[in-house]
């Protein structure tokens, strides 16, 4: 027992450190700095007329969302309109991470195949991409999915599969009975299947193609940060290009790679936050018309800081087990 | 020590830049802080013809000149006039924190701003409502034939709720594609993204005239709300508030009068005792406000009164090309009148 | 073949006309690549190029303009001044293209390693406070208000401004977070964590939005210089990342041996650790720079004129209306031009660091 404590106690000791008197200041002033804040806060939201608190989350919100995962009318709560919000940028952070992962890793090994004129697109595809802004990417590619043709002309590059300014249509697997579930023009647009509107398919596509110009150049950096000798003593000892390849580059590449890949992701996550800028309803742009339309800005700003965070960490705490796992295992 | 001489440095140039950038906001009453700073602040938006800067990246505007016009009210200078840009979603927020004095980016006024918000609005200063512009193949004659639609709406705007309450109303379905960008929505619908541009139908006139063929499409008659535009200010001003209301009064009155920019100073002979107080002739008015006895004349000779405003920046003649409709005087059939200058 | 050459990391250019055949057909396959990639190029470059330049309107009006069928550069050219000084008065512009010469003279000087010394951190100061003063109007002139600041300056400002104004507080929060006092780490990994956890505009939404809210009734900050320190504290963070990976590259035997020598903790840091730490971490630094310059853009959800939001405003005057894919395109090439410009410089640090080093 006694042990415990002094074990307690000077683990509490070593936290603290030096100057605990000087750093109990710190808390103090810290902690009072947040009181008056927060007392000024309350008190210019009591003269706007503002009653602090969330109970407006129980009221109606009276907007519409243009797409959701979830069912909304705009007689919901905000609340409700608010989870509308998240599970897009959810949405949005996924498809986007997977698809420029796989776009990046093409891009790396086109980078390295030893086809000049391929690997110079590449090179002038990356320098484009990360020396404009997202933004304008995103102004850029919302413009150009709103150029194709209307739904009676569709592009139509596989069956079943229309292209048009009205989003991407997309046949869908239905379970009952179990069959596919064909998009079809009907009146101003097509009915049924699977639908990716032009404003997510827009964002989706420049947050990919922006990320996978970062994610080409971790794959290559990686793969080249594998010395050349690995490749000499692994065909000395006969081994094929493939089985190199998998059992001795990658999995020192891959080292390199999931740390940088992590922080990729995560940025992919915050910049879907751009959404607003081009019509996609994700949690910021919810947000925004909710703190417009109530006055609370100070809720509604601690919920979008509490529902990035959680998200950030969420993919930073699977990342850090994936690499733990990697760097004990060396094979995913 | 070089770093904690980069420090101070550093804090200095901070704090020098907070001293230098920091201003008071309204400590009391708006009009005081006016005085003091010397400068009327507006909030604007930005949108052709109501409110945008020129190639000399000077603000020009039907919204932008009413500004003008209260900065010769209480400075007899136009030019003591800041305009500040603020987007849709943040124009409410930062009235109330007291970043400008005024907003005059085509707010309407509502109960709920008036109240829970916590804004006074001046006279309303253009009739709008919301429209809805089609593509004429569709062949779409009213709003209620719209269900299954898809929307174009920008976000921030009292248009949001109204477009979901009226499809409501109709037991109709539509799909909102939701902007804030106003450029990125005109396009939007342009590319043909959307059936239906909802807007303040002022604005669809602008959108229209941007289409690549304008006759394709039409602007259905109906209005599915009223949007009175109007200033907006703070609670808590009652005198500044009067000024707002007598200034948008005047140049209405102006033009019911029949004075113009060109022909002001001819009035001033007027022997009509209206008149004459109003320009200030007989100095009763202007003295009643504390401002300069002929303040309306030097409005309405600087600016114009409110049809020479309207069509300088948004009349027929303007790429913008709008009707005055409702915003006539209401001896023509508008719905602009001024109470009585006595 | 040619793959693991490449994959074994040799991929300087062939300088000789047998590497350039082998590169691009040295094997069937190869040369289906390089066939396919011509016929993309031959499908993607005239459409551009028609557009841009072949059916483009250089000079002349708006409706000679929209005549032509291209590009309308003549737009360009009369919204230039526009879209590079946004609101500010046109017969001071003399002020704001100093500010922006000075701006971009400090940071050529600041890139060249010979310049590197203890008197660049004063001059740097100088630099940005007399652009400051420049834009303010002063000295000798009307002042002019900050919400009049605009186009290229402003952008090189809010950048410049962000990567000097977070250096002190990174290094803080970097010495901070790796500091043997519970509470100082604690703050410095809280402040870092989560700022690195909300987007960017998330940070602006607050500065805007919320910060009057917590400021007492009567005073306020100027909405630019709310903008500017949500870009430092913002950018703080991850400057401070980047410090604290150059601090712990740093060997523990330096450590030790500024110890013996009877130096203190501010000592050692100042003398011997932070030297090194910045130095193998400047490559990093300007990358951050290069990412602040284009992040900057977003304070357009503020109603802020950078240039990113001249040149898109320049589109919505009634007399020049809807020319925008003229706008975003000049400012992209604005973009592209300086970023270019930066990568290169850092690849060339780079390698001189490694070289010197």
């Amino acid at each position: 027992m006694r042990a415990i404590v002094t074990n307690g106690a000077r683990a509490a000791a070593a936290w603290w450190g030096d100057h605990a008197a000087a750093q109990l200041g710190l808390l103090a002033g810290t902690v009072l700095l947040f009181a008056v804040l927060g007392a000024n806060t309350l008190e210019n939201m009591e003269r706007f007329g503002i009653r602090p608190g969330f109970e407006f989350l129980h009221r109606a919100a009276n907007f519409e969302i243009g797409e959701s995962l979830v069912a909304y009318t705009a007689g919901d709560t905000y609340g409700r309109a608010l989870l509308v919000g998240l599970l897009n940028t959810v949405k949005v952070a996924v498809l986007g991470c997977v698809l420029a992962t796989a776009l990046g890793l093409a891009l790396g090994i086109a980078r390295l195949s030893g086809n000049l004129l391929l690997s110079g697109i590449v090179q002038v595809y990356v320098e484009l991409i990360r020396s404009t802004p997202l933004l304008l990417q995103l102004f850029f590619w919302s413009a150009t999915l709103h150029a194709l043709p209307g739904p009676r002309q569709a592009f139509q590059p596989v069956a079943g599969v229309f292209l048009c300014n009205r989003g991407v249509f997309l046949p869908a697997l239905r379970f009952d009975p179990l069959g596919w579930d064909i998009p079809q023009l009907a009146g101003f647009n097509f009915t049924g299947g699977a639908t990716l509107t032009p404003e997510f398919a827009a964002l989706l596509i420049g947050l990919a193609v922006n990320a996978a110009a970062g994610i080409a150049e971790i794959v290559r950096s990686g793969v080249q940060s594998v010395p050349a000798g690995q490749w000499e003593a692994a065909r000395a000892l006969g081994l094929p290009r493939r089985r190199i390849l998998r059992l001795v580059v990658l999995p020192q590449a891959l080292r390199v790679i999931v740390p940088l890949l992590t922080s990729s992701w995560l940025s992919l996550t915050k910049n879907s936050s751009l959404a607003v800028a081009i019509g996609f309803p994700d949690l910021v742009s919810v947000i925004n018309t909710s703190a417009n339309q109530t006055g609370q800005a100070l809720e509604t700003m601690a919920i979008l800081a509490a529902a990035y965070l959680t998200l950030s960490l969420a993919v930073s705490v699977a990342m850090n087990a994936w690499n733990r796992r990697l760097a004990r295992r060396g094979w995913p | 020590m070089r770093s904690s001489i980069k420090g101070l440095l550093f804090a200095g140039l901070l704090g020098a830049a907070s001293l230098g950038l920091a201003v008071p906001a309204a400590a009391g009453p708006t009009l005081d802080a006016i005085k003091a700073r010397g400068v009327i602040k507006v909030g604007v938006g930005t949108a052709p013809g109501f409110f945008s800067p020129d190639s000399n990246g000077r603000w020009q505007g039907f919204f932008v000149d009413i500004g003008r016009a209260l900065a010769i009210a209480v400075f007899n200078d136009p030019e003591k006039v800041q305009f500040v840009s603020a987007s849709p979603q943040q124009r409410l927020p930062a009235l109330q924190s007291g970043e400008f004095d005024i907003l005059l980016s085509a707010v309407t006024q509502t109960a709920v701003r008036s109240s829970k918000l916590g804004f006074h609005f001046g006279p309303v200063v253009f009739y709008d409502g919301q429209g809805l512009l089609v593509p004429k193949k569709l062949g779409v004659n009213k709003g209620s034939e719209l269900n299954g639609a898809t929307v174009c709406v920008q976000t921030g705007t009292t248009g949001e709720l109204n477009i979901a309450d009226f499809f409501r109303q109709n037991k109709a379905t539509f799909k909102p594609v939701v902007i804030e960008e106003t450029a990125e929505f005109r396009k939007a619908f342009t590319s043909g993204r959307c059936d239906v541009l909802t807007q303040d139908a002022s604005d669809l006139a602008i959108a229209r005239t941007q289409l690549p063929s304008p006759n394709d499409y039409v602007l259905l008659p109906e209005r599915i709300s009223k949007e009175p535009l109007a200033p907006a200010i703070r609670y808590g001003d009652d005198q500044w508030l009067e000024i707002v209301n007598w200034v948008v009064y005047a140049t209405i009155q102006a033009e019911e009068f029949g004075i113009t920019q060109a022909n002001a100073d001819e009035f001033l002979k007027s022997d009509n005792p209206s008149i004459r107080r109003f320009l200030g002739v007989d100095p009763v008015i202007g003295e009643a406000f504390k401002l300069d006895p002929k303040v309306f004349h030097t409005i309405v000779k600087t600016l114009g009164n409110y049809g020479e405003i309207f069509e300088r920046h948004i009349g027929k003649a303007t790429p913008v090309g709008f009707e005055r409709g409702y915003n006539q005087p209401w001896t023509k059939g508008g719905l602009l009148y001024s109470p009585p200058f006595r | 073949m040619s793959a693991d050459a490449a994959l074994a990391g040799r991929l300087a250019p062939p300088r000789h006309w047998r590497a350039w055949r082998d590169g691009l057909f040295g094997s069937p396959g190869n040369a289906l690549i390089t066939l396919a990639c011509v016929v993309l190029l031959a499908w993607a470059l005239p459409p551009l190029l028609r557009w841009a330049v072949l059916d483009a309107a250089w000079t002349g009006s708006a409706d000679a303009c929209r005549a032509a069928g291209g590009a309308c550069w003549a737009f360009i050219g009369e919204k230039l001044r526009y879209i590079l000084f946004g609101l500010y008065e046109p017969d001071r512009h003399w002020r704001p293209a100093t500010a922006l010469v000075l701006l971009l003279g400090f940071a050529v000087l600041a890139g060249l390693p010979r310049f590197w010394r203890p008197g660049m951190v004063p001059a740097g100061a100088a630099a940005l406070g007399g652009a400051v003063l420049l834009l303010a109007g002063l000295p000798g002139g009307e002042p002019v208000p900050t919400d009049r600041w605009g186009g290229l300056p402003l952008t090189l400002l809010l950048a410049f401004a962000g990567m000097t104004g977070a250096f002190p507080l990174a290094v803080l929060l970097a010495l901070g977070r790796r500091s043997g006092m519970g509470v100082v780490r604690l703050a410095c990994v809280m402040v870092i964590e989560v700022l690195r956890g909300v987007p960017l505009i998330a940070v602006l939404y607050v500065a805007t939005l919320l910060v009057p809210l917590m400021l007492p009734a009567g005073v306020s900050l100027d909405k630019l210089l709310r903008a500017q320190l949500a870009i430092i504290l913002f950018v703080s963070a991850y400057m401070a990342e980047i410090v604290r990976a150059g601090l712990q590259a740093v060997p523990n035997g330096q450590y030790e041996a500024a110890k013996a020598l009877g130096l203190g903790y501010w000592g050692t840091m100042r003398l011997v650790v932070l030297p090194q730490a910045l130095r193998t971490v400047i490559p990093s630094l300007v990358t951050l720079g290069i990412g602040i310059f284009q992040d900057t853009t977003l304070i357009v959800v503020i109603g802020l004129f950078d240039v990113l939001n001249t040149a898109r405003s320049s589109a919505a005057d009634p007399q020049w209306i809807g020319f925008y894919d003229e706008a975003f395109g000049f400012a992209a090439l604005l973009y592209l031009g300086f970023s270019v410009a930066a990568s290169r410089y850092s690849l060339w640090l780079e390698r001189r660091l490694t070289t010197t080093a």
